[in-house]
Order: C-alpha cells, then sequence, then structure tokens
C-alpha cells in the first residue's frame, strides 16, 4: 500500500533544505504593502483630533491647545482608518512593527 | 448582495412550538435562534433555511421579566444550545429543553450579561483620552 | 461494565480550542458525551453599542482569527442591504478573492491539525509550509496576514493593482503544485485512511435536521453551500457544492481538500473576470431595519442578525458561527468512537471554539 508517498515528499524537502529562515540571523523578509506601525509627521499636523476620533481603538491622543499628539502603541491595531481619514496625511503605516515593550507607554510627539 | 434578505413573521409564545413543529414537517432547517433586549420588547427570532431561502419567526415577550419561553428541542434537538444561550445571556428561562446546563454553558463573570439595555453613560464611553 | 468520567478539555495538547467534553467510556469506547463551552464569551456582540456602524467591521473581522476576512464581508453586506448601498462590480470580486484565499489558508491550517491529531507530524509541517505561501500573498494584497483590514461599508479599502494580480495568479500555480503534493498523501497514504475510514459516521439525515454546515453537512451528502446564494461575486461565478455521501472523517477531509482546488479555481476565475472600476461606494446616513445575512465561512455557513434603527449604534448584533451549528453533530458522533479517536472526531468538525462564544 502506499507509504512512499509521505517519504518522497520528506525526502524532497530534506534535500531542498529548510524552508523557514533562520530569524534573527537572517533578516526579516518585508512584503511592500504590509501594515506595520504608524508614523507621525508631525510638521503638518493641525491638530484636528479627527484621527483621535475615528480611532477604532482610542489609541490616538490630541490635546489642541499644547500642539500635542500621542499614541498607545499597544492599544493599535495598524487598522489605517486614521490615516484614511487625516485631511493633513501626516499619519501612514510603515511595513516593520513597534519594538517590544515591558511598559504600557503613550509615545507623545 | 445577499439575494434575500428574509422575511420576519411574529407569532405567539403559546403557538411556538407548533408552529415550528410545521416548519420543520415541511423540511426547514433550524440556523438560528436568537434574542435582542430592545428598548420595547425582549425579541426572540427563530431563523429557518430551505433551499437557501430563509424564513424567520419573531417571538416577542414584555421588556420586564421573569421570561419564560417553551422549549424547541422537542422538534429540533439541536435547538437546546440555543436555548441555553437564551437563558445565560438574556435570563430567558426556557421551559422543557432536553440538555440544560441549568446557567453553566457561559461562564461569563457578569450574569446575565445581556439581558439589560445600556445605559446613556456607557454608550458614550469612547477611549482616546487627551496626552 | 464500569464506567470510567474521562475530561477532555479545555486545555488538551491535542486542541488549542476552549472546549471541554465529559466522556463517558466504559473500557475504550465512548458511551455518552456531554460537551461544555463558555470559558471565553467576550462578549463581543454587545459592542455594537459603543462602536458606531462603520467601526465595527473591525470588531466583526476579530470574531475569528481564521475567518476574519469573512465575518467582515459578512457585516458589511448585511449593512449594505440595509442601506441599500449598491457595492461596485470590482469590490465584489476583490472581496471574493480574499475571501477565498482565507478558505485556503483556513483548510490547510485545518489539514495541518488534522495530521497532528493523529500524530503525523510531518504532513503537519507541509501543510503549514504551503499555508504560508497564501498568508504572504494575503499580505501583499491587503498588508496583514490574518486580520485583512480591508473590507469596508460599501466597498473595500485597497485595490489590487493588475501586476499583483498577474503575480497572484502566477503564485496560485505554484501553491496548487504544493497543495496536490500534499492532497495526495492526505487521500492515499495507508496510515491516514485507516485512521479516518469509518470513523464518526454522520447519516445525512442527522446532518440535516442536527443543523449541520458547511464541510461537516456537505461530507454526508447534504449539499448546502451559501456560495450558491450568489453574494458579492458568485453571481457570476458558479459554485457547485463538494459532496460525498460517506458521512465518515475520511470524506470530511476529502471534502476539505476538494475545495482546495475549488478555491483556487473560483480565484482564477475571479481574476480573469475581475472587472476595472470603483472599489467603494459612498456611504452617507444610518442604517435601519433588520436583517439575517448568510454567508459561506470555511468552516460552514454563518448568520448575522442586524437590527439597526436608524442612529450609529446598531441595536443587536447577532452571529451564529458555523462551529455552533456543528457541535451537536459532534455530540452525536462520539459515541460508539474509541477513546483514541475523540480528538481526530473533535477536529474534522473544524471547531472554532473562540468565535462561537463570541
Ligand atoms: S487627523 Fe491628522 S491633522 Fe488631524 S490631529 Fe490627527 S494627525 Fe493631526
Ligand atoms: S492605525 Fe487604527 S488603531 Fe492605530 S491609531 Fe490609527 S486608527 Fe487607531
Amino acid at each position: 500500500m502506499s507509504y512512499l508517498g509521505i517519504t518522497a515528499l520528506n525526502l524532497k524537502w530534506a534535500l531542498k533544505g529548510p524552508a523557514t529562515r533562520g530569524y534573527p540571523l537572517a533578516p526579516r523578509r518585508v512584503i511592500a504593502d504590509s501594515r506595520g506601525a504608524l508614523a507621525f509627521a508631525k510638521a503638518n499636523c493641525i491638530y484636528c483630533s479627527v484621527c483621535r476620533k475615528k480611532c477604532p481603538t482610542g489609541a490616538i491622543g490630541v490635546n489642541r491647545n499644547q500642539k500635542k499628539w500621542a499614541i498607545d502603541r499597544l492599544r493599535c491595531i495598524s487598522c489605517g482608518y486614521c490615516v484614511e481619514v487625516c485631511p493633513k496625511d501626516c499619519l501612514s503605516l510603515t511595513t516593520y512593527m513597534s519594538p517590544p515593550t515591558v511598559t504600557k507607554d503613550r509615545e507623545v510627539f | 448582495m445577499s439575494p434575500d434578505p428574509g422575511s420576519f413573521t411574529a407569532v405567539e409564545t403559546a403557538a411556538l412550538v407548533a408552529e415550528v413543529r410545521l416548519l420543520r414537517d415541511a423540511g426547514w432547517r433550524l440556523v438560528q435562534i436568537g434574542a435582542a433586549a430592545l428598548p420595547t420588547a425582549m425579541e426572540v427570532i427563530y431563523s429557518f433555511d430551505l433551499g437557501g431561502k430563509i424564513t424567520n419567526r419573531r417571538v416577542s415577550l414584555p421588556v420586564e421579566g421573569p421570561h419564560r419561553l417553551p422549549s424547541i428541542t422537542s422538534v429540533y434537538a439541536a435547538a437546546a444550545l440555543y436555548e441555553n444561550e437564551l437563558h445565560d445571556l438574556f435570563r430567558i428561562q426556557v421551559e422543557g429543553n432536553i440538555l440544560d446546563f441549568k446557567g453553566k454553558f457561559y461562564r461569563t463573570t457578569v450574569p446575565f450579561p445581556f439581558a439589560s439595555r445600556p445605559s446613556a453613560p456607557a454608550l458614550a464611553a469612547k477611549a482616546g483620552t487627551n496626552p | 461494565m464500569a464506567r470510567t468520567i474521562i475530561p477532555f478539555g479545555p486545555q488538551h495538547p491535542v486542541l488549542p480550542e476552549p472546549i471541554h467534553l465529559d466522556l463517558a467510556i466504559e473500557d475504550e469506547k465512548v458511551v455518552d458525551v456531554l460537551p461544555s463551552v463558555g470559558f471565553i464569551h467576550r462578549g463581543l456582540e454587545r459592542l455594537v453599542e459603543r462602536k458606531d456602524f462603520q467601526e465595527f467591521v473591525y470588531v466583526a473581522e476579530r470574531i475569528c482569527g481564521i475567518c476574519s476576512f469573512i465575518h467582515g464581508q459578512t457585516y458589511c453586506q448585511g449593512i449594505e442591504e440595509l442601506m441599500q448601498v449598491e457595492v461596485p462590480a470590482r469590490a465584489q470580486y476583490l472581496r471574493t478573492i480574499w475571501g477565498e484565499l482565507s478558505r485556503l489558508h483556513s483548510h490547510l491550517l485545518w489539514l495541518g491539525l488534522l495530521a497532528d491529531s493523529f500524530g503525523f507530524e510531518s504532513l503537519f509541517m507541509h501543510s503549514w509550509r504551503v499555508r504560508e505561501r497564501i498568508l504572504d500573498q494575503i499580505e501583499a494584497t491587503t498588508g496583514g496576514r490574518v486580520i485583512f483590514g480591508s473590507c469596508k461599508i460599501g466597498g473595500v479599502r485597497r485595490d489590487i493593482s493588475p501586476e499583483a494580480l498577474a503575480v497572484m495568479r502566477k503564485e496560485l500555480d505554484v501553491i496548487e503544485r504544493d497543495m496536490r503534493e500534499i492532497v495526495d498523501v492526505f487521500l492515499g497514504d495507508s496510515s491516514v485512511k485507516r485512521r479516518l475510514q469509518g470513523v464518526g459516521v454522520l447519516s445525512r439525515d442527522d446532518a440535516y435536521i442536527l443543523g449541520c454546515v458547511g464541510p461537516t453537512a456537505r461530507a454526508s451528502g447534504v449539499a448546502q453551500d451559501m456560495r450558491s446564494l450568489g453574494y458579492a461575486a458568485f453571481r457570476d461565478i458558479k459554485v457547485e457544492p463538494i459532496v460525498r455521501t460517506e458521512g465518515d472523517s475520511y470524506a470530511r477531509c476529502v471534502v476539505r481538500c476538494a475545495e482546495l482546488f475549488q478555491s483556487v479555481d473560483i480565484i482564477r476565475q475571479a481574476i480573469d473576470r475581475i472587472p476595472p472600476g470603483a472599489i467603494e461606494t459612498k456611504v452617507t446616513g444610518f442604517p435601519d431595519g433588520e436583517i439575517l445575512v448568510r454567508t459561506e465561512q470555511p468552516r460552514g455557513e454563518v448568520a448575522y442578525y442586524l437590527r439597526a434603527n436608524g442612529s450609529r449604534n446598531l441595536q443587536r448584533f447577532r452571529v451564529r458561527t458555523p462551529t455552533f451549528a456543528n457541535l451537536p453533530a459532534l455530540v452525536r458522533m462520539l459515541p460508539g468512537a474509541n477513546l483514541a479517536d475523540v480528538p481526530v472526531l473533535v477536529l474534522t468538525i473544524d471547531p472554532c471554539i473562540s468565535c462561537t462564544e463570541r
């Protein structure tokens, strides 16, 4: 009977070498349109709070008087809704993830 | 777009089991049972499918409990899980369920979490504070 | 014969799903079973009262980590129907492509887990290796590997360029070739057959009256596939349900294997026929009314009940996930089975307990 199929398959892939990468020694492959951490360009921001109102997770805070914009990275789900609604195009999604942290800090710009 | 949005027909609580039996004998399959705690009533929707068509039966219970419903598990055994859900989430007492978990189906921290309508402040609450 | 009660789950090495079964065992045979779920009820349905109906797409997508896209799509379809929004044809096709990609990766994931459940580790690895190529396609076109985030009310958020579609079509050939290799093992290998054939037979009548959906129902001879309702691009692309009549675990495996190639075929057709044009319709106003929408998830029919009253928030959002409908069938299948077959049987309905409890 047939036990040979899996043997052949295993042999083929054993000879081909691993299908995975040796991360972190080999770098991660970046996919161009991947949705990663949110980037903020302070220069254009008019502190209109649209992003704060639209963000589904409430990750963004905006203070118009002090001209401060803040993000809670652990809340952000990289959905890109804020990027879509920002009138000044100062938000964008990068292709890398925000680095791991041990504290729940908000990043204030 | 789904071509068949489904029709909703109201039935009396007392006539429910007979109505459901008619549907089963005509070959309808039970799709779901779900409740909705509306400001005007506690509604329970029974949905059935036959060859891609959908039909719904609606039972309206008064807003104020205690809510009671007859079980349809004698007709569709698979309704047992839905009826446990009605009890555990909406505090609807389903009488005659053949597989009654007695409130242990969903182990929620808040008992009967879906039974009430939310208060206004809960609706307004939205995170996103200022720095 | 003395009876023993063996508790199975909610933490069990073979099944990372929080379902608990009390198995009454005589000798090695299961004679009775009592399931219990509800360890991780998240109360997602009530979030509609806090999130407005547009934001809620994100929540709907997070009901399940495997069939995320189709959850979002079903929700959007329901709201679009309530608001009578006509979704552009291109968006419909894009939704179909993504939906089928998620079916592909879900079925491959399931095949891997099935192999794992009867201890066939290398086959598990091979299935997941192929799945990775599909995830790459998903990430390249939507930006996410698991949560696509590309569906919105009125259309989709992202377009796929013709070049990317061409790349995807090429990649599908490779994926199909790789899938053929592992499917041949699943369907031909003697040890797999010995574990699956004749195990957990579910008759057609039982499957129907217990309300089974998806591959579980189709393997028992119920020709039921919500894609034949003709939502999204299934208006133009016809889908024949893949049906087997044996009703055993092997049949459920065969159905899912055949659906892999069916999905590849659907994606190819969609890529060939996708019309140019807009990808979304602007949506204004708020939904009003009630509706029950259904689509075909990898695991079967999902039913959404939406109730709106013309305000920003829906009044009621109710999901009946496919696993919920398949649980009664599991309870029917288990008595009479060997204890060692329990993990296999639990897996053959492709349980997703977390989304069952929402
Ligand atoms: S929407 Fe854009 S401009 Fe407005 S506060 Fe946010 S980042 Fe600044
Ligand atoms: S990407 Fe989404 S979750 Fe993150 S800040 Fe923007 S809107 Fe909020």
